[in-house]
This record gives C-alpha cells, structure tokens and sequence, in this order.
C-alpha cells in the first residue's frame, strides 16, 4: 500500500512537473537567454488562459488547439513588448532595474485588464478528457494533467529542436553568450532577441491554454506562479532546457512527496528553501553549466 | 558637510513639527489614519533604496521583512505588552538580523539572482509563520488597541506621529549616508562591484550593511502595523503590494539620492489612498501599473529627475 | 533642492490639480440627491474576494432601489456609499474613518469576509455605530461589542457551523462511520472548522485517521488525496476556499475516492461558477450551504430577489446563481432597513436594541440574533448533490439537485451513501 502512494505521489509530481515547464521555458528563454527579467511573465500565461476560455467558450474549441491557433497573436505581442523593451531600456542600457519595473508594470496592467473585461468570476474550459481518468495498475493518469504535460513536452521538444537546428536558433542561444561575435556574423541582436522573447510570449499563451485545463482560473491567480517560475529557472540552471526540465519535475514530485507524507502546508518552505540554499552554494543551478 | 547634515535635521524637524501641527487642528481621524499609511511607505521605500538604490540590489522581499516586524510585535503581544516603541525596536533587530542572514547567504549573487533569492525567501518566511501556530498562524491574531493614550489622547494619532519619527529618522540615515564613506563605497558596488572590489572596497561587508540596515528600517515599519489594523494574517501581512510599492516609490521618485524615495512614497502614497476612496474600482490597481510604466519610460530619473532638468536645462548632459 | 521655492511650488501645484481632479470625481453624484441617508461601507471589488464582494454589491443595490421605489427610509432616499478595499484589511481603517469622519454616513455595514472586517472594529466601536456584519468568523470574540451583527448564520458558535450538521448527518449514512479524515487549508476559516471537527469527532466517537493541512497554492490535489485514501476514512470532511475545492472534487473523481462520506465545509461549491464546472463530479458530496432552491426554503420575498439579481449578475460578472452570498446580503439591509424605519430615526443605540430584540422576518427566513451578535440558532444547511448531468447551470435552478440533508427543519430527502457507489 505504501509503496502505491510513493508510486502515486512521483506520478502525480512528474505530471505536475511537466506543466511547470511548460510555463517556465518561456522564462528560460526570456531570462535564462535574453537577461530579460520578464517579471510579467505569468500575467500573460493568465492572459493565454483566458483567450483560450474565449474561444472554447464561444467556438467550442479545444482549448489546446485554440491556444495554438492565438499563438502567432501572442508572438506578434511579444515582439512588440520587446521592441518597447528594447528602445526605451536596453538602448538606454537601463534594463536592469527599470526594465524590471517596466514588466512589473505590465503584470498589474494585465491583470487589471482582465478584470475589467472579464470580472472576477472564476473561468474555467471545457473539453471531454478533463474529466477522464486513466487507470494503469495502481497508477491513475487523469487526463486533465496528461494532457497538459504530453503537450508540454512536445512544445519543448520542439523549442529545443528549433533552438538547436535552425540558424535563428542558434543565433538565440548565441546572443546570450557573445553579442559581438553575432554582429560580426552579420546577425542583428535586437532582431534575434526580438524573436525570441516573441517566441517565449506565445509559449505563454499556449501554458495559458494548459493551466485553465488544469485549474479554474481568476486574474490574480498569476501572482502564485511568479516565484515558482524563477525558482525552477534558476535551480535548472539559466538557458538549459534540459536542466529547467529537471528543475520542473524536481520540484514537482518533491511538492507533490511533501504533500503526500508530510502535510502538503509545508510543501512551499520545502521548494523555495531547496532554492535558497541551492543560490547560497550553487548558483549556476543544479544542472548549470 | 557637517553644516549641511545640521541643516538637513533643523528642516526635518521642522517639516516633522509643521506636520505635527496642522495634525492637530485637524479634526477628524481620517488623515491620521491615511498619512499613517503614506508615512510607513516613505519609510518602506527609503529602506528599499538604502539596498536597491544605493548599492543597486533590488529586494522583491520587502513583505518578508515587514511582515517580520509586525509578527514580532505579535508575539511579544502575547507573551508581555511592551510600549510600541519598544516593540518597533524589537521588529527593527529581527528583521535587521534575518537581513544581514539574507545577505551573508546570498552574497555571492548579483544581480537578478538576489532579486530571486530575496523572493524565495519571503515565500519561506510566509510559510513559517503560517504554519506557527503561536502567533496565530494561518487563522491570524487579534492585536487590541486601546481607544486611548495619556497625553495623546487618541490611539491612531500616537501611531501616527510613531511613524512620523520613524520617518524622519529613515529619512535622516538615508540622507547622512549619501555623502559619507558608506555611501561611496554603496555606490561604486552599484556602478561596478567588480571595478569596486579591485579598487580595495570591502563589498561583501558594505553589502552586509545595507542589507542588515535596510532590514531594520523595514522591521520598524512593520512593528506597528497590528495595532494599526487590529487583525493580521499572512495573506495580509506579507502582501504582495509592499513589495511592489516599495519599489514603485524609489523609481517613480528618483532611486539616486535620499529625496527620491520621499517624493515618490508621498506621491505614490497619496494617491493610492485618495484613489481608495475615489475612483475605488479595480482601475486604482491600474494606477500603479501605468505610473510605473509611464515613469519608467517618459522619466527614467523619476520626479527628482524631472525636477532637476526642468531647474538646471544647461546640466541636462551631465548626467 | 527643498530650499527651492519655484520647484516646490510648481510640484505643489500640479499636486493641487491632481488632488482636485481626483476629488470631484467623488464629490458629483453625492452633491445632487436631497438629504438622502447615506449608509457606506467597504467592499473587495478587487482581489481574491471580489467574486463575492461584486455579488453582494449587487443584492445591496437591489434592496436600496427597490427601497427607494418605495420611497425611502422614514421618507428619505437612501444612497450607498462604497469604496473598494481591494481585499486588503490594510484599507479598511481609512475606509471606514473616512466613511464616518468626512462623508458622515449615517449607518454602516461591513465588508465581506472575516480580515476586512475586524480592521473596522475598533472604528465602528468608537464611533458608537450600530455593525452589520457580512460573513465574518466570530470576530465578536475579540471585541465584545453589543452594537455587532453578523448575517451568516453560523449560529453563537461559529466553530461548529459547517461542522457539526455535516457530521450529524453523515453519520445516518450505512455502513455507519467509524474513522474521519480532515483536510483544510491554511486559511482562517478552515483552521477555525478543523479545530471544530476534532471536538465534534470526539463526541460521535470517531476516530481521526487523517489530519492535515494544505496551502492555498496547492495546484494537484491527486497526492493528497492519495494519501486520504491511504487512511482508509469512512468520512472524508474538507474545508477548503474556491479553488481548491475544485481541485478537491476533481482529484476525488480521479482517484476514485472510496469512502462513505464526503464533503463537509467546502467553500466554493455554492458558486455558480464551480457548479457548473464540476457538473456530474458533485453527485453524492455533502456540502454546507445556506440557502437551496428545495420547496422547504421558500422564504418570502426570495424567488422574487432571486429574479431580479440573477440576470443582474450575469451581466456584471458576478455569480450567476446567487445562493450563497446574495440573498444574505439584501438580508442584513432588510434588517437594517427595518430597524430605522422602527426606530424612527438614526440613533445608533435604539437601532441595536431593536436589532437585538427583534425576530426579523426575511428573504433568508427568520432571523434573531444572541446576545454576541451571531444567530441565535444556527441555519447551516447542508445539501447533497444528486442527478446532475452534463455541465448545465439551469439544473441548479430546480429543486432535487441539492436535497437538503440536515438540518431536520428544511429536509428535503435522506442523505445516499456510501459516496463511493454513487454515479459521478
């Protein structure tokens, strides 16, 4: 019996894992990438969320496939955020704090925004497998958390491909590391880095679609999220989606363990004080390079 | 200079008496009450800068730090009433100790890093005291006040004037620190530690100070705050809003100098609190949002900023 | 830079404007109606309580147009006078000085929820006011103050209200329960409502098996509710705030809970939003409630209440069935409404005394209060969730879908069980 719960409670975690990447590799893009310390990040995710309630809500949609189709509506979104971004801040060479301020700024917009439009009223979508439960041995897989994390290890695999196997890709991953060398490959920064941020809006957008699948959704609901993210941004070690990926899960099964056997009201001072002391003695993550 | 720094304690008596004053013929409650909450940002935000303006650090934890003064008070409130000076000292020292802990843990960290660590960490505090029972934990603690002091007469206006010497005194470190030998040594971290720490200057104790300082004065402005609100929990205590006003203030204000901070917590400030009881929808959430956005972008120097160019055209280039 | 009269003074000035603009905005709709009474309060209209406070905003509107349709109280208008306390108690203080000292309302009532409520107090207490309470927890407790009214009926002690029916009735349940789970968030209400559970379980002679708390962050339930299972409870009683009770119901669903009972003090499942969502998943859960469209809770004046605001709140984003929060809140004015017009006049003092010696007839049934400001009887109910299919909101319009299992005064039906066997 005990030996099913252990076994219940690591399915559960990874489960619950791979959906925390799915809403951190933006942030890993953004952050981990670029230095932009897009703060704003979960507000889109909630924005995402609410798109996707529109259109399932209206056109009876899958939510999924709804955020998909919305996703070159986020990435045009992001790219306009980051050329904002990019002239008044990082032109200036004032990101660091005020570019904080800026996407701290943007959070609270977003969120009032989604109040005025929507109210307060939690939303939620519909779709068949939201209430569907698979039944492996001891093993449940209800689909309402199998879906969202097949989908977010595909939106990986395929940011990861598109990283590792295209010139832009590379060219992303290059202008964390060394600007000058991409201007002397004739590559634009701002233009790279434009791309990317973009690209990390729509994975917003589409983590948005995930998280209302799992949980009804309000326009605060963002702000518990904030700290989750950096945190799995930070012990993944900047940039690695791979190491973000443990992260993720890692802090997953490990919340879903303390929920398990010890009382989940710790489960909180457990992750971020793995966080804490993994800052305190291993900064570059626990997968850093 | 030691001119100057008599000055400066000469005006803020006076600005401090001249507050004191106009309070009194004041009469009703309501001021206090609302200049209470202005004062504990102008405390709030210059303690902030003391860490994220001077030395460039940016705290997200602010709430923690607040909310571990306030929690102090509570549970010397149970265990033997102090007169809330004593309490505000007592909230100062803890959270001036968990600061320099902070900052010790994390020196190694720079830049964002800390801004992340600073947030983990008022997660782990939140969830300490929420699952510590004593001080009422997730359910919250009644702190009574009593409806009257002796002299003072009403309870709401001692605090006030409580939180008007905090200020003042705020104020005043942040002030003598600027042109003191901490204050260049802050800002040679904020222009380039490395730089900095080749150069000779301790960094890793200089940073220790102004984390530990910067505790204090956020531990003070929290150790009133039970008797202010008469019930806290950790949803409210460790508001989210703390943390984000408190750097809101400085950079809508002006993050270089002691002024900054003031300008930007009294502005900020007051217009939150007339916006509560005005417009009082969910636009007032929006007021920080686009004052932030628009500073930001229009007047990357702040109000004091502003001010400055509008006064001196023919500095403009310098900065 | 202080020295320097032309930037202080311009800074002065466009701080003048700005103040000026910002008040007239205040100042226009209250300059026009003729001597109305003024009766204000604070309300979250954003944060995490604005789904409930916009409801009960909106049941108080009602009441004040239809009292003025009517003609007033004692021949004068009425006007709400409001602000948004953004569900920070830190607000609360101004709001209430503010409502007292500068607007110089006549009548107050408070906010919804417990921490925006107590800040108020010590306010309300000095200014002598006469305090209608909207869904507090015992905050009277504290203060003992005999002007203090508090509209959710939990009865004089609130530990017990979602707790002691729910267990009442589930232990008619067959097999008859011997074991009970308890799980609550880490929030006021449900550590106030654990703490009750362990006493009321003593009294039944059942043994706690499983003992825990959650925080509200909590996204997956699955594991916890793993381990609930792991404990093998005959009841299973959660006391838990909106969200989580969704994740509660859906992880039960997933995991294939089987226990003989379960539900108990979920907040959340009285919300249209959540039932609909939820749907089939509700059938067989026992949940406290406060009011159901069953024929045994046809109060007066309550259908009619229900037609006016349900359309209203759909419109406005808020709670589209009004069960919980609503008809409670047109309560507390009706009461109000009725202690001036008895009174007749505002003196704050004769209003209390009426309020404490009168049984008040309302949308909510009859109302009296104790001496500490709570009903003198508790009106808890509690309702199991029976054939609901699909994801329609209409079907919770009708009665049978929310039978009324205790208490005996408005039963509507016995309570089914095991839960495990029912259809979800």
């Amino acid at each position: 019996m005990s030996f099913d719960l252990l076994l219940g409670a690591v399915v559960a975690g990874i489960l619950l894992g791979g959906f925390y990447a799915a809403v951190t590799v933006g942030v890993s893009i953004s952050f981990g990438m670029l230095d932009i310390v897009n703060i704003a990040h979960p507000a889109f995710i909630i924005l995402g969320s609410y798109i996707a309630y529109i259109v399932n809500s209206r056109l009876g949609i899958d939510p999924i496939l709804a955020s998909v189709i919305v996703a070159p509506a986020f990435y045009a979104l992001g790219a306009a955020v980051y050329q904002v971004y990019h002239v008044v801040f990082e032109r200036r060479g004032d990101e660091a704090l005020r570019g904080l301020a800026f996407f701290f700024g943007l959070l609270f917009i977003t969120e009032v925004a989604l109040i005025l439009v929507f109210g307060v009223d939690y939303r939620f979508v519909e779709a068949r497998y939201i209430s569907t439960t698979l039944h492996l041995g001891p093993i449940d897989l209800p689909l309402r958390m199998l879906v969202p994390f097949v989908c977010s290890m595909a939106l990986l695999a395929a940011l990861q491909l598109f990283l590792s196997g295209t010139f832009i890709g590379r060219a992303i991953m290059a202008v964390s590391q060394d600007r000058l060398a991409l201007q002397l490959m004739s590559a634009n920064p701002a233009r790279i880095k434009r791309i990317a941020f973009a690209l990390s809006i729509a994975s917003a957008g589409i983590a948005g679609a995930f998280l209302i699948i799992i949980q009804p959704v309000e326009p605060s609901i963002g702000r518990d999220y904030i700290g989750r993210v950096f945190a799995i941004c930070v012990l993944g070690g900047l940039g690695s989606f791979p190491g973000m990926l443990t992260a993720a899960l890692l802090l997953g099964v490990v919340e879903s363990l303390t929920a398990t056997f010890y009382g989940p009201s710790w489960s909180p001072a457990v992750a971020f004080g793995f966080l804490l002391l993994t800052l305190a003695f291993r900064p570059s993550g626990i997968m850093g390079r | 200079m030691r001119m100057r720094t008599g000055t400066f304690w000469i005006v803020a008596i006076i600005v401090g008496a001249i507050v004191a004053g106009l309070s009194v013929l004041v009469p009703n409650q309501y001021y206090f009450f609302a200049g209470y909450r202005v004062l504990q940002y102008v405390v709030l935000a210059t303690a902030w800068n003391i860490l994220g303006g001077y030395t460039g650090y940016v705290n997200f934890g602010t709430a923690a730090f607040f909310a571990l003064g306030a929690y102090s008070t509570v549970v010397l409130y149970k265990l033997f009433p102090l007169p809330i000076p004593a309490l505000v000292l007592v909230g100062g020292i803890v959270s001036g100790v968990v600061g320099f802990g902070m900052g010790y843990l994390t020196l190694r960290l720079r830049g964002a890093f800390f801004s992340i660590a600073t947030l983990a960490l008022a997660v782990v505090v939140q969830t300490l005291i929420t699952n510590w029972d004593y001080v009422g934990g997730s359910r919250g603690a009644y702190i009574i006040r009593p409806a009257q002091v002796p002299l003072l007469g009403s309870y709401v206006e001692y605090l006030f004037f409580l939180m008007l010497a905090l200020a003042v005194i705020a104020v005043g470190i942040a002030r003598s620190i600027e042109p003191s030998r901490l204050g260049y040594g802050f800002a040679a971290i904020r222009d380039d530690e490395q730089a900095a720490e080749a150069a000779g200057v301790p960094t890793l104790r200089l940073k220790l100070v102004a984390t530990t300082l910067s505790g204090v004065l956020m531990g003070m402005a929290g150790a009133p705050y039970p008797y202010y609100v008469t019930y806290i929990d950790p949803a409210s205590g460790f508001d989210l809003a703390y943390a984000v006003n408190s750097i809101a203030m400085p950079l809508i204000g002006g993050m270089q100098s002691w002024i900054g901070p003031v300008v930007g917590a009294v502005f900020l400030g007051t217009i939150q609190q007339l916006a509560t009881v005005t417009i009082s929808s969910a636009l007032n959430l929006l007021i920080v949002g686009v004052l932030l956005v628009a500073f930001v972008i229009i007047a990357p120097n702040g109000i004091v900023g502003l001010v400055e160019t509008w006064l001196r055209p023919r500095r403009r280039w310098r900065r | 830079m202080l020295g320097r009269p032309s930037g202080a003074m311009r800074a002065k000035a466009i701080a003048c404007a700005v103040a000026a603009m910002l008040l007239s905005m205040s100042v226009w709709p209250a300059a026009r109606a003729a001597e109305p009474i003024r009766i204000g309060f604070g309300m979250a209209l954003t944060g995490g309580l604005a789904g409930n406070g916009k409801a009960a905003l909106i049941a108080m509107q009602i009441w004040a147009e239809e009292v003025n349709a009517k003609g007033g109280l004692l021949g004068r208008p009425v006007q709400l006078v409001y602000y948004d306390d953004q569900t920070n108690p830190a607000t609360v203080p101004g709001i209430y000085t503010k409502l007292l000292d500068i607007d110089k309302v006549d009548l107050v009532v408070s906010g919804y929820g417990t921490n925006l409520q107590a800040p108020a107090m010590p306010i309300i207490m000095q200014h002598g006011m006469a305090f209608v309470g909207l869904f507090g927890l015992a905050v009277n407790d504290q203060f003992h103050y005999d002007r203090f009214f508090q509209i959710q009926p939990n009865g004089p002690d609130a530990k017990y209200s979602t707790v002691q029916g729910f267990l009442e009735a589930a232990m008619t349940a067959k097999p008859t329960p011997k074991t009970l789970a308890i799980l609550g968030a880490d929030a006021e209400y449900p550590k106030v409502a654990t703490e009750g559970a362990r006493e009321v379980a003593k009294k039944f002679g059942l043994k706690i098996v499983y003992d825990r708390s959650y925080p509200p962050s909590t996204v997956d339930f699955t594991p916890i509710v793993r381990a609930i299972q792991a404990a093998n409870p005959d009841i299973v009683y959660v006391a838990s705030y909106p969200p989580d009770s969704a994740g509660m119901v859906r992880a039960a669903n997933e995991v294939g809970l089987k226990t003989t009972v379960f539900g108990g003090g979920m907040i959340g499942l009285q919300f249209a939003a959540l039932k609909q969502q939820l749907g089939p998943m509700l059938n067989g859960i026992i949940c406290y409630d406060l009011y159901a469209p069953e024929p045994t809770m046809n109060f007066p004046g309550i259908r009619e209440f229900l037609t006016t605001y349900q359309p209203r709140a759909a419109k406005e984003g808020a709670d589209s069935l009004g069960f919980y929060l609503p008809p409670f809140a047109y309560a507390a004015m009706q009461i109000l409404g009725q202690a001036v017009e008895t009174t007749k006049g505002l003196d704050q003092k004769k209003i209390a005394e009426y309020i404490h010696q009168t049984t008040f007839k309302t949308v909510v049934g009859d109302v009296k209060f104790a001496a500490n400001g709570e009903w003198a009887e508790p009106r808890i109910i509690f309702v199991q969730y029976r054939g609901i299919t699909g994801n329609d909101i209409a079907q919770f319009k009708k009665p049978g879908t929310q039978v009324v299992v205790y208490p005996g005064e408005y039963k509507s039906g016995e309570v089914q069980s095991p839960y495990s066997d029912i259809k979800h």
